[in-house]
């Protein structure tokens, strides 16, 4: 499913503990333009909860969250 | 009718102030501890207050003040018990102990490591996130003066500013977060 999203960048943000997969992606997200997507991979289990939590509160939208063995994979698309 | 018109009147003058009344998107933090533990606490808070889409000040008193020392900065012409403050004070954000487990050194070094492996940033690399993120910082005069600290001993934060407890309390009222730490 997740092979048919497009995306427009990515972000390896495997090996980066808390704060950093958030830091990274909030200055990340602004470098697409509105309605464009950004693929952005962790390795940070607490990223589960934090990706949509700061989604949430900046008004972006996590089309869909992939879950590996070791990593996890976000496809957000910039709202605002 | 006139009543009516009064009301109206008095309804339109409390809105105007409203405004300046509803606290912004802000986190006010104090940072009053100096421990290894708690000022990496601090900074993980902070730099994550921005990426929430937070505007974030960090005021820094008392045994914090030594997080902001520069560890390559002197400065002259100190009073004896300025100097040994000087010395028994942490200097900057590479020397700080935990508030826990130290024992001795062997603890923080320890978990010093172990950030290290675990890729989690040193209180100096929060530091300079923190300043390329638009974090403020406000150090307390105050603390400065009782310590015996000048400014010629502080790191190049951008923007760093001295102040008093009424800065503080101006941002902390225009702030929805506020913690202290």
């Amino acid at each position: 499913m997740s092979n048919d999203i497009k995306t427009d960048m990515t972000l390896d943000l495997k090996g980066l503990p808390c704060p950093m997969p958030v830091v990274k992606i909030s200055q990340g997200i602004k470098k697409v333009e509105k309605g464009q997507v950004v693929e952005a991979i962790t390795t940070d289990p607490g990223s589960l909860t934090d990706f949509p939590a700061w989604a949430r509160i900046n008004g972006h939208e996590i089309i869909e969250t992939v879950q590996g063995d070791d990593e996890i994979t976000f496809y957000i698309k910039r709202i605002v | 009718m006139e009543e009516l018109q009064k009301q109206i009147d008095e309804l339109k003058a409390q809105m105007g102030g409203m405004d300046a009344k509803i606290a912004s998107n802000k986190l006010s933090m104090i940072v009053f501890s100096g421990d290894l533990d708690k000022a990496l606490a601090a900074f993980i808070i902070g730099t994550g207050a921005v990426a929430m889409g937070m505007e974030v000040v960090m005021f820094f008193t008392f045994w914090g003040t030594p997080i902001l020392r520069a560890k390559d900065k002197k400065a002259k012409g100190k009073d004896p018990i300025s100097q040994m403050f000087g010395a028994m004070l942490p200097k900057g954000g590479s020397k700080l102990k935990l508030s826990n487990m130290n024992m001795g050194g062997a603890g923080t070094a320890m978990m010093k490591s172990l950030m290290t492996k675990k890729n989690v940033a040193s209180v100096e690399e929060m530091i300079e996130m923190a300043g390329e993120l638009g974090v403020k910082i406000y150090v307390c005069e105050m603390s400065m003066d009782l310590m015996g600290f000048k400014p010629e001993e502080i790191i190049d934060y951008p923007g760093l500013t001295y102040c008093g407890v009424a800065k503080f309390l101006e941002e902390a009222v225009n702030s929805k977060v506020q913690l202290f730490i």
